[in-house]
């Protein structure tokens, strides 16, 4: 296959976590006092045993277990998961920081990887010195920074402090300088974790806009990290879902994302958000109990008409008298993209007041001809403002809002026009 | 682009083969990286690279006056600043060396986690940093050569070769403390101790001759001895004699530093990503 630039294969990394000891090196004086304590244990017969000798404190972390996938020349990859599921340690075995356990990796071309934005930059250091620096450490050569410099410093519109020490930038301009360099690598395979999550708007605009450069017209692979749902979907074609370490979904970007927002949600109209055996253990001073989406009739339904209102239910319990509970609902697109937050204060600011243990109940109208045809996800968190969260669930229901035959029939997609419709005057002179 | 861009291979234990092509290919960040801590080194500081002239001068002032004048100890027929400062020179060397080597994997932690690079480059550069402090102090010695009108004979032609000495015993050390420190950080106080114990049982004060006969072999285990002798042999010409014997082990020792020093630190490379 000469269009497969990566070649993965049975990819595995163990870790060894240690139980007793939380830091992350070990101290000298530890292990000799380990050595001589377990020494006087063994001389000493009257020492309890250790029940297991040979199972010392260390236990087994498969961080990737046997993950095969191949990626061929000019995918743009997006690898998706929650946090944990194993997508840095994948990007660190691939960029070669850290060798894996298990498996073999093939890859064909450069790599340059952009794990972190802004790695190796001195504060001391000028502007233009870092621009150096960066670039030999993300493996530019001398030449190639020297060719690109203009490129770069125009990019991160620094031009007036270029022989500043980077300690007296702003976080924004330190943040530009930094990316500037980065983007302006020529790899043959680029990797990418979520670094675009920083700088202001604009400049996150011009980054994403660049990246995408990158990928479509310079035909290069780029593998790409993010949490954020619509920025994958943007800039990728495929999808890697990662969960627990494995591989659980592999192929058209959209595909995976649905099935990695839909994984959890239920696309049901009911969800108990605990079993009746958890609600006895639980720990949770206010927490919710069902939350449901019933359609204009009242009956639970997940496909809702666009034309008509529909609810929102819950129930939530209370279990000492707490003051200050604010309940707020989310509705989020399919790809992650909030919509809209509705608080409970926000029409009665007395909900706000003291509330006694109990079970109680809330219902919540979403007018119709408002969400755009599509599907969207519920998000629940009941917290007390500024203090403390109490409960939160994510991707709790999936539900879907149904075109039937309204105006919007004559559109082909709905996605493209806007997540909620709205009627307004215009006056024409 | 290139057009027929090579495969590579990622596997557990495989990166063995690649190391030293990787060595080569990316010199170009041991040269950023040395030329960044050279830049930032005297950053911020009034005299700047006077530092690498005062410290090192001030020790031979105090030397002089404790061995030279009230201890009085034979000089070899030199004259005594010169005789120290041609011990202090690799001394200091090696000191700054040992401490910056063996805190640089730990300095350089982000870049450690976060990119890939043949590892010995961190502790090679931290090397030259100190290095070019040598080179700087070195001028003291031009200094003091032309104040007292000493002219060295041709041995001083050898002396590069005793620099590389130098720079084996400096890199085999660092190497084995750079990678126990990032397992084990206790190394953090240990360096400074041995520096500073290092100091009296390395001929820097005094010269090699003072040490009795029957104690020779001993203190030739100490690799600086051999290293120190060199540079007084080099430097002072024909009035100080070495003990070749003790210089042949001291020298054994620092290959062996140098070689285990690689060994070691190519060993504990592949985890130091996971344990930093």
């Amino acid at each position: 296959m000469p269009d497969t630039v990566i070649y993965v294969e049975n990819l595995g990394k163990r870790y060894l976590l240690k139980h007793q000891r939380p830091e992350r090196y070990v101290a000298l004086r530890d292990v000799i006092a380990k050595g001589a304590k377990s020494l006087l244990r063994q001389l000493n017969p009257f020492s309890p045993r250790p029940f297991h000798p040979a199972a010392p404190n260390y236990e087994e972390f498969w961080a990737l277990k046997e993950v095969s996938f191949e990626v061929k020349q000019g995918d743009r990859v997006g690898i998706i998961g929650r946090n944990g599921a194993g997508k840095s340690t994948l990007l660190k075995i691939l960029s070669r920081i850290t060798e894996p356990t298990t498996g073999r990796i093939a890859i064909r071309g450069r790599v340059a990887s952009l794990l972190e934005v802004g790695t190796g930059f001195h504060s001391e250091l000028t502007g233009r010195e870092n621009i150096f620096l960066n670039g030999a450490i993300l493996g530019m050569t001398k030449a190639e920074i020297k060719r690109k410099f203009d490129e770069i410093v125009a990019f991160a519109e620094v031009e007036k402090f270029l022989d500043t020490p980077v300690k007296h930038y702003s976080s924004g301009m330190y943040v530009r300088l930094a990316f500037a360099v980065a983007a302006h690598l020529e790899p043959e395979i680029l990797i990418v974790d979520e670094v675009l999550a920083v700088g202001d708007a604009q400049f996150q605009k011009k980054c994403l806009g660049k990246m995408e450069d990158v990928a479509k017209n310079e035909g290069r692979t780029v593998l790409f990290v993010s949490h954020n749902m619509g920025t994958i979907t943007q800039l990728c074609t495929k999808g890697i879902y990662l969960s627990q370490g494995k591989l659980v979904g592999l192929g058209d970007i959209n595909a995976v994302v649905l099935q990695y927002l839909t994984s959890d949600a239920e696309n049901t109209a009911y969800k108990q958000l605990y079993s009746l055996e958890q609600i006895k253990q639980l720990n949770k001073i206010v927490f919710f109990r069902e939350v449901a989406i019933a359609n204009h009739e009242g009956e639970h339904s997940s496909e809702v008409d666009v034309r008509y209102p529909f609810y929102i239910n819950l129930s939530y319990e209370v279990r000492k008298t707490v003051k200050n509970v604010e309940l707020t609902i989310h509705i989020l697109t399919s790809d992650g993209r909030p919509v809209f937050t509705t608080l409970q204060s926000d029409c009665d600011p007395d909900s706000f007041g003291i509330r006694h243990p109990g079970c109680y109940q809330a219902s919540v109208q979403v007018p119709g001809m408002f969400l755009m045809p599509g599907s969207y996800l519920l998000k629940l968190a009941a917290h007390e403002p500024m203090v403390q969260m109490y409960d939160y669930h994510e991707n709790t229901i999936m539900f879907r809002v149904n075109e039937t035959g309204t105006k919007l029939a004559k559109y082909q997609r709905h996605d493209h026009i806007g997540v909620v419709m709205i009627d307004l005057p215009w006056k024409i002179k | 682009m290139r057009s027929s861009p090579k495969e590579f291979i990622i596997e557990a234990g495989r990166s063995e083969s690649q190391y030293w092509k990787d060595l080569w290919h990316y010199r170009e960040l041991f040269y950023f990286l040395s030329w960044r801590d050279i830049l930032v080194r005297y950053k911020q500081t009034a005299i700047g690279i006077a530092w690498a002239l005062i410290r090192p001068f001030l020790t031979m002032v105090v030397f002089t006056i404790v061995f030279g004048t009230l201890a009085n100890l034979p000089s070899e027929g030199a004259p005594y600043p010169i005789l120290v400062f041609a011990a202090m020179l690799p001394w200091q060397f090696f000191a700054n060396a040992l401490s910056e080597c063996s805190n640089s994997l730990i300095i350089n932690a982000n870049l450690i986690s976060k990119i890939y690079f043949p590892r010995l480059i961190i502790p090679a550069s931290a090397v030259i940093v100190s290095f070019v402090d040598f080179l700087i102090s070195g001028m003291i010695l031009l200094g003091l050569m032309a104040y007292y009108n000493f002219i060295p004979d041709w041995r001083i032609l050898t002396l590069p070769l005793f620099i590389l000495i130098a720079f084996a015993a400096a890199i085999g050390t660092g190497l084995w403390l750079a990678a126990l420190n990032v397992q084990y950080r206790d190394f953090r106080y240990i360096v400074p101790f041995i520096v500073q114990f290092g100091l009296y049982i390395s001929p820097v004060g005094f010269s090699s001759s003072i040490v009795p006969e029957q104690w020779r072999l001993l203190y030739s285990l100490n690799p600086m001895v051999g290293v120190i002798d060199g540079f007084r042999w080099a430097i002072l010409g024909g009035r100080t004699q070495i003990d070749w014997a003790g210089f042949l082990l001291s020298n054994t020792l620092v290959l062996l530093v140098l070689v285990s020093g690689i060994w070691y630190f190519r060993r504990m490379e592949r985890t130091f990503a996971d344990v930093i």
